[in-house]
């Protein structure tokens, strides 16, 4: 138990120095992180203007979404993108066809620590940049947002699920670079798949009936559509506590299948390069 | 017990072939030629604790290749491996924890950030106690003099510098076994021969167990009693290097000083430098005793002495001869 206790001590200490070095690099470069932020903010910014614009040709609403809750669903939609923003495939296929993955493999550390630490010590100096963007979009659309408490709380835990399921789902698709060398085709196929079913593109009510039962059954709607309506939403409280169960599900059940994935894929490594 | 043990180890790749041009790339679409390439072929070795091995060879020997499978990168193909008792492909934590492999070409520090923030961040990878942490590091940093070097980023630092920090990051934990590939490549004399007594230093003090591979004989003499030779895969010497010149050099240099040097001397073997009363005559091997026998009867010998070639040449030598052999 002790022995256990120790090795939870160490993985939090690692967690929190990685996380404090990303930080540091971080602020070497905010400049290119705040343009970079900025130049991400016109995917949701077209998305918004182009469902308000219907919206109000429909009479000031679509499908019962109202034009300040589509306001509001985008602004925190960019909070979400940035979240869910993880090490992609293309990592994956660089550090395997270049052997940079022999360094992390001599760490006495699984190398999935060392991406989700480093991406979450990413996030707060995001999150601290994304204020000032966030408050300039309020002004400028004007949206309808009046969380509760606990919707507040759920969204604050379901931001770091998305973060997580994305990052095993990200991570099992990158792996198949020990088999094929170049993974970016699949990805891509991945991404559109996601974009349509994950709330990003469109709030998934707006999808056709198909498409939501399709959606149902995979994990993009929990990293994407959950923790925006989460807080945008009117959840019940059973349903806010069930969307942060069925995250922990998907968790879970994506770190096994990443886990499995790489006990096979790492005989396959031939730190070519390196 | 033997630190590194290994038994029949193999290597193969499968490496994906076809000629140049159009054509043959469409034709590999749909027909994927492959050729197996046995990068390490069934060697044996074992190690003592404490032992500072070099391991020879030329590029593509496959010396990198084993000490990718010893650390645990590389899965065998066939054959054997233990390292302090662990079976490196299974790349257990209490086995990474004791090992380090410094690749004298790669960056293994965070880039952007002064080297002390990637030496924490190895202080909480290998949960090394503070105390000891701090304490080990700044010995180290003294010891490689790099203080003036480890708040600067990484980036600014120059291939020697970055060397330097890179190799204190690595012996943080205290590793007992080292395996270092080319660790002083590219850098200047000064800084080969401060990286040469660090390792030597390092290995004294901690009693750690050293496999290096380095194209800088000056590297292997200054550190390693033992060699082991490597070619296409296979081990072709494996003892002391002082033993090297007798097993592969097929001659030896005689130095003979004396009163008169103007005779001719081509009779005992081939002369290859000449001074006022000094000759230096190449002779085989097996004719060295009989013609500094003759050279003591026959001349007015002040002083005379046989010597190697330099173990530049006899690797050399091993190498050229393994060449012609297939």
């Amino acid at each position: 138990m002790n022995a256990e206790a120790g090795r939870v001590r160490s993985l939090l200490d690692f967690y929190v120095t990685r996380a404090r070095t990303q930080i540091q690099v971080q602020f070497q470069y905010r400049a290119a992180t705040y343009f970079w932020l900025i130049g991400m903010l016109a995917e949701p910014i077209v998305y918004l203007v182009v469902w308000t614009t219907i919206a109000e040709q429909q009479g000031g609403s679509v499908q019962g979404i109202t034009t300040g809750e589509f306001a509001a669903y985008y602004i925190v939609w960019t909070l979400v993108r940035n979240m869910n923003i993880v090490f992609t495939p293309y990592g994956w296929e660089w550090r395997i066809r270049e052997g940079q993955l022999s360094a992390a493999l001599l760490r006495p550390l699984h190398p999935l620590h060392d991406d989700i630490a480093g991406f979450a010590g990413w996030k707060p100096v995001v999150i601290a940049l994304w204020l000032p963007i966030a408050a300039a979009l309020w002004v400028a659309f004007d949206p309808v947002l009046d969380p509760t408490l606990l919707e507040v709380g759920v969204f604050s835990l379901a931001i770091w699920g998305a973060y997580l399921i994305r990052t095993m789902f990200l991570s099992t698709l990158g792996m198949i670079t020990f088999w094929t060398t170049r993974v970016s085709a699949i990805f891509e196929l991945a991404i559109a798949v996601e974009l349509l079913l994950s709330g990003r593109l469109v709030p998934l009510p707006l999808m056709p009936d198909w498409a939501e039962d399709v959606a149902a059954v995979l994990p993009f709607q929990w990293s994407f559509y959950f923790p925006i309506v989460a807080l945008t939403g009117d959840l019940s409280r059973g349903e806010l506590l069930g969307g942060l169960a069925a995250q922990l599900l998907w968790i879970l059940a994506l770190t096994g299948l990443t886990l499995l994935v790489w006990r096979f894929a790492i005989r396959r490594y031939s730190a070519v390069g390196n | 017990m033997a630190t590194v043990r290994v038994l029949g180890l193999t290597k193969t790749f499968a490496v994906p072939e076809r000629e140049a041009g159009l054509r043959a790339a469409a034709v590999s679409l749909f027909r994927r030629t492959t050729r197996e390439v046995r990068a390490v072929d069934r060697i044996s070795f074992e190690i003592g604790p404490g032992e500072v091995v070099g391991f020879l060879g030329p590029n593509g020997a496959g010396k990198t290749t084993t000490l990718k499978m010893l650390s645990g990168l590389l899965y065998p193909s066939s054959g054997e491996a233990t390292v302090l008792g662990h079976v490196p492909s299974r790349r257990e934590r209490d086995f990474l924890r004791q090992i380090t492999f410094v690749m004298g070409n790669r960056n293994q520090l965070q880039w952007d950030l002064p080297a002390l923030d990637s030496f924490e961040l190895n202080r909480a990878i290998y949960r090394i106690p503070r105390e000891d942490f701090t304490r080990l590091r700044d010995e180290l940093i003294e010891l490689l003099e790099i203080g003036d070097l480890v708040r600067k980023p990484v980036r600014q630092l120059s291939l020697g510098e970055r060397m330097k920090v890179e190799i204190v990051g690595s012996l943080l934990h205290r590793p007992r076994v080292l395996f270092l590939d080319e660790p002083t490549i590219g850098l200047d004399v000064t800084m080969q021969k401060r990286i040469r007594s660090f390792v030597a230093e390092y290995n004294r003090r901690y009693d750690a167990t050293v496999l290096l591979t380095s194209h800088y004989m000056a590297d292997v003499e200054a550190l390693c009693r033992r060699v082991i030779v490597i070619h296409h895969g296979e081990i072709l010497f494996d003892g002391e290097l002082a033993r090297l010149g007798d097993r592969f050099a097929a001659w030896k240099t005689i130095a003979v000083d004396l009163d008169d040097g103007a005779g001719d001397f081509s009779a005992y073997g081939d002369v290859v430098e000449r001074d006022a009363g000094r000759v230096k005559l190449r002779v085989p091997r097996e004719e060295t005793a009989r013609v500094t026998a003759r050279l003591l009867a026959e001349q007015e010998v002040q002083d005379l002495t046989v010597e190697d070639p330099p173990i530049e040449d006899v690797i050399e030598m091993v190498f050229a001869q393994e060449a012609n052999e297939r």
